[in-house]
C-alpha cells in the first residue's frame, strides 16, 4: 500500500521523516547550505572578514503543554538555542511565533510566556521579534509555537554532521530517554508515577566550555526526536563512517529503563531535550570529557563508543558482548513529545 | 556452547518477545553452532487475520465509534487499508496501553461507542476480561470488545503437524505460561516426544533454557521444564484463568497464514454478549485472499526464514508492510529487518 497522505510516522524523526525531507523539501529547495542538513544552517555574510552565522527554525507541538521539568515555552527556547549550539554557534537572538487555539486560557498563555522569558534569560538570548495567530476552536491543539534563532560562529570552529572521522571518540553529556518518558508519564496514559523530569535545558554554555577546552570537536548533535540511535545514523550517513557504541557505557536512569521495559520502548529511540553527542579525536576527547563533567549539565558524561572506518552504519555492542546493528527509527514510537 | 553429539537441531521459540529478545541481544551467535532457531506463531498481531483487520476498520466507520487499540495494530495491513490510514482519513482511532484506558474513555464519552480491539494471547486476555467484568459492574454500556484473542497450546500441535521439517524442542512463552502454568504443554513431551522449556526473557534465561533443551534432547528425556520459576508457578495464575473463563470460552479460530486451528481462540460467553462488539454491531468477519507472495504463514510455522521471502526488504518493509510479520514489533520479519542477519560476535 503506497502512501498518498501524511501519517503521524512522518513526524517521528525516523526513516519516514527523512524520506519526506529528502524527496520533497530538500529536492525542491536544494542549495548547498540546506543540503548539509545540520541542526542549523551556516551562513556566511558576503564581505571579507564577515562573521559566520548559524540560523535555525523549529516547531513545538508537545502534548501536554506542561510536563515535569518543563513546558512548551521552555522547550521552544532550549530547542532552538541547542540547534544553534550544535553548530558551535553562540546563540544571540530568537523569534517566536504562536498559533493559539480559540478558547485557550489567558492565564495559561501567561505561564508559557513567563517560562519563555525565564529560559531566554538562562540561555542569554533575546526574543527580538514574534507573531501571533489565533485559529478557530478545534483547528489547533491549544498552542503551537515556532521558533527561529540566529547565532554567531567563532573563528576556528568547524562543527558539522559530515565532519566525523574514523577514530573519533563519541561523548554524551548524561542519561538518555528522560524527556520522552517524562512526557509520556505526564499524559496520564500511564498510571505509574515516577520522579522523572524532562532534561530540557539550554546547552550553549556547556558547548562554550567544551570549545574553550578544545576546538577539535568535529560533530555536535542533540538527539531529540528519534533518539540517540537515529542521530548516530544521521551522522554515520553524512560522514560516511561506521559507529560502534557499547550498551554498558550508555548512561541510563533506572526509572527510564524500567518504564521502557514496561512499555516496550527502546531508550535509544526516545527523545532527549538537554543532551548532546560530541565526536572528537582521541587526543582531545579526554580533556573535553573532563570539562563536561565539571558543568552541571554534564556530571554524568561518558564516552560511549567510537567512529570507525568499517563496518559502515551504526552498531551496538550488547551487554552480552555480541554486536548487532542499530538501525534508524522506522515509524512512530511515541506520541508528540517535542 | 558446543553440542557435538547431534547434527542440525531445530529449536522453535514460540513467543514474539523471545524473537525480539534474541535479536536485540544478538544471542544467535552465542547459541550452539548446530542449533537452528525457528520463530513460531506467538506474535498476536502477526496471526490476526486480514479479515479481522477489515472488521476493525468497519468498526471505526460505525457512527460515533471510537476504536481503541494497542499501538502495534495500527499499521497492520488489512485487505485494502490499515487503521493508521483510516485514522489519517478522519476515523477516531486511539492508541491505549490497557483495556482499562479504553473503559475510562467510554466512561468519559457517554455519547460515543468505544470499541476495544482485543488482540493477544493468554497473557493479555485476563486483564481484558477483568475490564469487561468491571464495565458490567459499573454499568458502562457504551463499551465493547472485538475479541481476536488466541490461545497457544493447540497452535503448537498445528506447528508439529507441519510436514517438511522437524522440531526438536520448544522455547516456551514465559508470560503466557505465567497465566496457564506447565500442564497445558505436557502433551508435547508425552504424545510427541518433544521437550520444552518455559523460558524467561533475559539473555541469561534464554541461554540457560537452550542448554536445558539440548540436555533433554541429548539424553532423550523429553519433559517440560520451567526455567522461569520467578514468574511461573506450576499451576499458573489460577485467578487469571478463572477471570478468562468467566467472560470467554474456547472456540476454533483463524490464524493468519496458517488457517483454522481447533479450540485456539476466545469468544464471549452468552452472559457477556452485550460487550461483544461483533454481535452488538453485526460486524462481519470475512476471509479475504492474502498476497500470493507473502509467506508469513510459512515463517510463523518455522518452515521458512524471512530472507527467503520474495517481498522481504523490497516490496515489504516496516514502512510499507505487506504481511503482518513485518509490521508487528514482535514479528519475525521485523526482527530480521531491524537487527539484520549480520549479527556477529565482537572479537577483541
Amino acid at each position: 500500500m503506497k502512501n498518498d497522505k501524511i501519517l503521524l510516522s512522518h513526524g517521528s524523526g525516523g526513516r519516514l521523516t527523512h524520506e519526506l525531507v529528502e524527496t520533497l523539501f530538500k529536492k525542491y529547495f536544494s542549495n548547498p547550505i540546506l543540503n548539509t542538513l545540520d541542526d542549523s544552517a551556516e551562513l556566511r555574510l558576503g564581505y571579507p572578514g564577515g562573521p559566520r552565522l548559524a540560523f535555525t527554525t523549529d516547531s513545538f507541538v508537545v502534548n501536554p503543554i506542561f510536563f515535569p521539568g518543563g513546558d512548551i515555552g521552555r522547550l521552544s527556547v532550549c530547542g532552538t538555542v541547542n540547534d544553534l549550539a550544535m553548530k558551535g554557534a553562540v546563540p544571540r537572538w530568537i523569534a517566536i511565533a504562536a498559533i493559539i487555539e480559540e478558547g485557550f486560557e489567558l492565564a495559561t498563555l501567561k505561564k508559557v510566556v513567563l517560562s519563555i522569558s525565564k529560559a531566554a534569560r538562562e540561555a542569554g538570548v533575546a526574543v527580538v521579534t514574534g507573531d501571533t495567530k489565533v485559529v478557530e476552536k478545534g483547528k489547533a491543539d491549544r498552542l503551537f509555537l515556532t521558533t527561529s534563532g540566529l547565532g554567531i560562529i567563532e573563528e576556528g570552529v568547524n562543527v558539522s554532521g559530515k565532519n566525523a572521522r574514523a577514530g573519533d571518540e563519541i561523548i554524551i553529556n548524561g542519561t538518555i530517554g528522560d524527556h520522552g518518558i517524562s512526557v509520556i508519564a505526564a499524559r496520564n496514559d500511564f498510571k505509574f508515577s515516577s520522579g522523572l523530569k524532562s532534561d530540557c535545558a539550554p546547552l550553549n554554555n556547556l558547548v562554550k566550555k567544551m570549545l574553550a577546552a578544545s576546538k577539535s570537536i568535529n560533530v555536535l548533535r542533540d538527539p531529540t526526536r528519534g533518539g540517540l540511535a537515529t542521530t548516530l545514523n544521521e551522522i554515520a550517513s553524512s560522514s560516511g563512517i561506521g559507529i560502534i557504541i557499547e550498551e554498558k557505557l550508555i548512561p541510563l536512569k533506572n526509572e527510564v529503563r524500567a518504564a521502557c521495559g514496561l512499555l516496550g520502548f527502546d531508550p535509544l529511540y526516545v527523545a532527549n531535550e538537554g543532551k548532546l553527542v560530541a565526536f572528537a579525536p582521541g587526543a582531545s576527547a579526554g580533556k573535553i570529557l573532563k570539562t563536561m563533567k565539571s558543568d552541571k549539565l554534564g556530571r554524568t558524561s561518558a564516552i560511549i563508543g567510537k567512529a570507525v572506518s568499517s563496518p559502515k552504519g551504526v552498531w551496538l555492542k550488547t551487554l552480552s558482548g555480541t554486536l548487532r546493528p542499530l538501525m534508524m527509527l522506522e515509524g512512530e514510537q511515541l506520541p508528540r513529545i517535542c | 556452547m558446543n553440542n557435538p553429539r547431534r547434527s542440525q537441531l531445530n529449536l522453535m521459540e514460540v513467543c514474539g518477545t523471545h524473537t525480539m529478545a534474541i535479536a536485540r541481544h544478538g544471542l544467535k551467535s552465542l547459541f550452539s553452532k548446530n542449533v537452528n532457531m525457528l520463530s513460531g506463531p506467538g506474535c498476536p498481531v502477526c496471526v490476526t487475520p486480514a479479515g479481522m483487520i477489515d472488521a476493525a476498520i468497519e468498526a471505526s466507520r460505525i457512527p460515533r465509534a471510537i476504536v481503541t487499540t494497542f499501538g502495534d495494530m495500527l499499521r497492520v495491513p488489512g485487505s485494502h487499508s490499515s487503521l493508521e490510514k483510516e485514522r489519517s482519513n478522519g476515523a477516531d482511532i486511539r492508541i491505549v496501553y490497557s483495556a482499562h484506558d479504553a473503559l475510562d474513555i467510554a466512561a468519559a464519552n457517554k455519547s460515543k461507542e468505544i470499541i476495544f480491539l482485543g488482540v493477544g494471547f493468554e497473557t493479555t486476555a485476563p486483564t481484558v476480561a477483568a475490564t469487561v467484568i468491571s464495565a458490567r459492574e459499573r454499568k458502562i454500556k457504551n463499551f465493547s470488545v472485538l475479541s481476536m484473542f488466541k490461545t497457544i497450546p493447540n497452535a503448537l500441535k498445528t506447528v508439529l503437524a507441519v510436514k517438511g521439517r522437524r522440531i526438536d524442542g520448544f522455547l516456551l512463552p514465559g508470560h503466557v505460561s505465567a497465566i496457564i502454568g506447565e500442564k497445558p504443554y505436557r502433551f508435547l513431551a508425552r504424545q510427541y516426544g518433544v521437550p520444552g522449556v518455559i523460558s524467561g526473557f533475559e539473555p541469561a534465561d534464554i541461554l540457560e533454557s537452550e542448554k536445558m533443551l539440548l540436555g533433554m534432547i541429548n539424553g532423550k528425556e523429553p519433559r517440560i521444564i520451567n526455567q522461569y520459576t520467578r514468574a511461573v508457578k506450576p499451576e499458573g495464575n489460577v485467578i487469571a484463568q478463572e477471570t478468562i473463563s468467566e467472560v470467554f470460552e474456547s472456540a476454533d479460530s483463524e490464524w493468519r497464514g496458517i488457517g483454522r486451528i481447533r479450540k485456539s481462540g476466545l469468544v464471549f460467553r452468552k452472559k457477556y454478549r452485550a460487550f461483544d462488539a461483533q454481535k452488538r454491531f453485526g460486524i462481519k468477519v470475512l476471509h479475504p485472499k492474502e498476497n500470493v507472495n507473502c509467506i508469513c504463514g510459512k515463517i510463523l510455522t518455522g518452515l521458512e526464514n524471512p530472507e527467503s521471502c520474495k517481498l522481504f526488504g523490497k516490496a515489504c518493509t516496516p514502512q510499507n508492510p505487506v504481511g503482518p510479520c513485518m509490521v508487528s514489533s514482535e514479528g519475525s520479519c521485523a526482527a530480521h529487518y531491524k537487527y539484520g542477519k549480520m549479527v556477529f560476535k565482537h572479537r577483541r
